[in-house]
């Protein structure tokens, strides 16, 4: 980590902050977004840093986040870096433009404070909302600490606007957990370092009036087909930019995240998967029940779209059994446990023959301590020890 | 109908773009005519109000010198693009000189 | 009152480049493409279209053709004024941090129809218009949804047949009055808002141009003929148009700066029932419903007439 007084400076923020910083020091060009709890912190700190002449950038002040998200693609496709975040509601609101943004192939990024979707209305955290957009063609990041935010939101600049993936990219944190909790955050003391780091090249396609094109014409079956295979093979190739940029990251700035994220790799058989936030309670977890004589390792998924297939098959390969925590449910699906279910699928394709048990928990932002990640890995390693496979998922904690 | 041949993924523009500005002069629309409009020369008085009114755009004023019968001299004339002509009619309708001949097209 | 300029004052005004190509699969007759055509005329190659779903977009970039020689984008169908809103920013920005050049004058223009300006786009529309974008709106109004088949939208006129206010036994057209959109617009207090006719073509590309030259939002909202939604020989098309405004069922105003004016007088006006009869649409009209139109309109010219403070549109001559 490089000196505190040199490149950067140690301040308090939440994860909305960061998120701003990340913005901002990003040198965005313009940002349209529509203020819904618990992302509204990142729009008003954007509106501060343009009004203290921080930020050069345009601020669209849109009617909701249907227009945010037609406004970033405008934006976009006049070549301009662009920036919007939301939650939940907002997010389901936008969701024919996020199809479109990925499909008109436009580097937009976003931030996402994840929030529980209505109904019943629930302003608080949890991954509903950003499961439900899985299959939008966007590269989705879930970070797990305000200083992963901000760095991730300048290497989703570096991702997106890669020639090879030109998608645009999620990177999305718990709501109110992250989102309004303070963390000390390295941020830079001049964006000037990320110049080189992200150069501004507006090398896609953009509206030019020297060079007229059209965009977003209609295509009838006999083309239509091609150009979402187009969209296969840049999800593909976004892999390797991922990696890259986060590699690149770190040479640079002294701090890089992987893929995934490991904790107590000693030796365990047992594996914890989850994402966001609730790893943090989950590495304490592990450190108790170190302690107990239980040896168990945790797996963070940082990268979620692309599906990091071949990291996630390599710690398979390792364990004898596999728990993971879902916050989000997908209602009917074999597995209801949305990752458990794609993790199960993945062991299945590479003849990985382990129990993965699929429990659902901290839905709603429902209170889930260390204690309950303790008893959810002592139920599955009880079910584990009886040779009991479990076929659905398994609700923690819900009142019958 | 597309004339174009079918390429494949690795050809195309990303995301559905079209890249050459105009390029739907490639595809004629002149077979959608039951009726064919014929601008008469001699009658016609360049006012212009057809080439403003055409739709596809398919009247064109061009650089070509006209004599009429009565010795008027004009030094440009107005003249339908069979190409893309709908044969909607709109110019027969519009030509303050009833210049223009709508006759149905016997193919 | 201040006089405006008048840019445009007989066809040889009119710029001889065409932006628009032939080819397209818009109807024959389709007055859209006549606006279209004219719009980019007055706005020059130095334009962005904004273009939302609708008969126009569908017509003119089937992939892999195109119709439009100017930069062009299509986003979904409720959204041209946000996407144009972003366009806007971006411009603005990007002249600002030098990477367009600053002296280049770039028109950003929006042009829809009236499902995605008046109704499913309106929200969007509303939002620019507050925030004060230099986005010129363009609205061709052919009355319907008629891109997916002639049903009713909110700019549909009273009785007018459509698939969805179809003429049955117990209901027999729209019952609604038509969503008087321009001065909704008008309501946001933007710099320029006008009512134009592709039939006056003059008045129709001065709106275009003055649209462009204001500095904050524009709205034009042209009444656009449909051949195949209203019901008649395609040859009309600009006739009819004409019709429109000499029954007075479609004034062609502005508001300038707060300033009203219309800019087509009628001193003569044609009975109602010679622009009704012509469209197909309306043939289940009987005498009564259309002199219950005829009074709409005398009461709408009554007003108009007071607002101006003279007569420009006269009585029924005919």
């Amino acid at each position: 980590m490089r000196d505190a007084n040199e490149m950067w400076k140690r301040i308090p923020l939440n994860s909305n902050y960061a998120a701003a910083y990340g913005a901002k020091d990003s040198d965005v060009d313009v940002v349209a977004a529509y203020p819904i709890t618990p992302q509204t912190p990142v729009v008003e700190r954007i509106a501060d840093f343009i009004a203290n002449g921080e930020l050069n950038a345009e601020m669209i002040h849109v009617e909701s986040e249907h227009s945010a998200m037609s406004a970033c693609i405008g934006a976009a496709s006049a070549g301009a870096r662009t920036f919007t975040a939301t939650s939940a509601q907002g997010l389901e609101l936008m969701h024919e433009l996020l199809h479109i943004a990925s499909g008109l192939r436009l580097p937009i990024v976003m931030t996402i404070a994840s929030r529980a979707l209505s109904a019943p209305l629930s302003i608080w955290g949890d991954y509903s909302d950003v499961i439900n957009v899985r299959d939008t063609s966007w590269i989705i990041l879930i970070a797990s600490s305000a200083q992963e935010v901000y760095d991730s939101v300048i290497q989703a600049y570096k991702i997106a606007e890669d020639p090879d993936v030109l998608l645009p990219v999620m990177v999305t944190y718990d709501g109110f957990m992250m989102s309004h909790t303070y963390e000390p955050v390295y941020v830079a003391n001049n964006s000037e370092i990320f110049k080189d780091y992200i150069p501004k090249k507006r090398s896609w396609t953009v509206l030019d009036v020297e060079k007229p094109i059209t965009m977003g014409a209609v295509a009838n079956p006999d083309w239509y087909y091609e150009f979402k295979y187009q969209q296969v093979v840049a999800m593909e190739k976004s892999y390797d930019a991922i990696k890259n940029a986060d590699k690149e990251f770190g040479k640079r700035y002294g701090r890089s995240y992987g893929i995934i994220e490991t904790y107590n790799l000693d030796g365990s058989k047992i594996g914890v998967l989850t994402y966001g936030g609730l790893f943090g309670t989950v590495m304490e977890a592990i450190d108790y029940m170190n302690k107990e004589g239980i040896k168990v390792t945790g797996i963070r998924l940082r990268l979620f779209r692309p599906f990091p297939s071949n990291d996630i098959k390599e710690f398979l390969k390792d364990l004898k059994t596999l728990i993971v925590i879902d916050r989000a449910i997908s209602f009917g699906a074999p597995i209801e446990g949305p990752i458990a279910m794609e993790i199960s699928a993945l062991a299945y394709r590479e003849s990985i023959d382990i129990p993965i048990y699929s429990y659902i928990a901290s839905v709603g932002q429902r209170t889930t301590t260390e204690e309950d990640i303790i008893g959810i890995v002592k139920d599955a390693i009880s079910l584990f020890e009886r040779g009991k496979r479990v076929t659905k998922s398994i609700y923690w904690g819900v009142r019958q | 109908m597309n004339n174009k041949r079918l390429l494949g993924w690795k050809s195309i523009p990303l995301g559905g773009s079209i890249v050459e500005p105009g390029n739907s002069v490639q595809r004629p629309t002149g077979d959608w005519r039951v009726f064919k409009p014929i601008i008469n020369q001699d009658k016609c008085v360049r006012c212009l109000l057809c080439w403003v009114y055409c739709p596809e755009p398919s009247i064109y004023i061009i650089d070509k010198p006209y004599r009429t019968s009565t010795g008027r001299e004009w030094k440009f004339s107005v003249e339908v693009d069979y190409n893309f002509c709908k044969g909607c009619g709109i110019c027969v309708e519009e030509c303050p000189v009833k210049a223009i001949d709508f006759v149905e097209e016997v193919r | 009152m201040s006089s405006r300029t008048i840019y445009y004052k007989s066809v040889f005004d009119v710029s001889k480049e065409e932006l628009l190509a032939p080819g397209h699969g818009l109807c024959g007759g389709c007055t859209a493409g006549t606006i279209a055509k004219l719009l980019l005329k007055v706005a020059g190659p130095n334009t962005i279209i904004v273009n939302p779903t609708g008969c126009l977009e569908v017509s003119t970039t089937t992939f892999p053709y195109t119709s439009w020689r100017v930069p062009y984008i299509h986003v979904a169908f409720e959204n041209a004024a946000a996407v144009a809103s972003g366009i806007e920013a971006a411009i603005k920005v990007l002249q600002r941090k030098n990477v367009i050049d600053p002296n280049k004058r770039i028109n950003i223009i929006a042009i829809g129809g009236d499902g995605g300006t008046a109704d499913i786009g309106f929200q969007a529309l509303s939002g620019m218009l507050e925030r004060g974008h230099k986005v010129m709106y363009v609205l061709y109004d052919n009355e319907a949804y008629m891109n997916t088949g002639i049903q009713r939208s909110g700019t549909t006129p009273l009785l007018a047949w459509t698939t969805t206010t179809p003429v049955g036994k117990v209901l027999k057209g729209k019952i609604q009055i038509k969503k008087p959109i321009a001065e909704i617009v008008a309501a946001h207090k933007v710099p320029y808002v006008a009512t134009a006719n592709p039939a006056h073509f003059l008045d129709m590309m001065n709106k275009f141009r003055r649209g462009l030259e204001v500095e904050g939002p524009s709205f034009i909202h042209v009444i656009q003929p449909c051949t195949t939604g209203w019901r008649f020989d395609p040859r009309i098309g600009i006739k009819l148009a004409r019709l429109a405004t000499e029954t007075a069922m479609w004034i062609n105003w502005e508001l300038d700066h707060g300033e009203f004016r219309v800019t087509v007088t009628v001193p003569k006006r044609k009975h109602v029932k010679h622009y009704i009869r012509a469209q197909g649409r309306f043939n289940h009209l009987t005498d009564d419903d259309i002199e219950i139109i005829q009074k709409y309109v005398d009461k709408e010219v009554e007003r108009i007439n007071k607002l101006v403070g003279k007569e420009v549109i006269g009585p029924v001559v005919e």
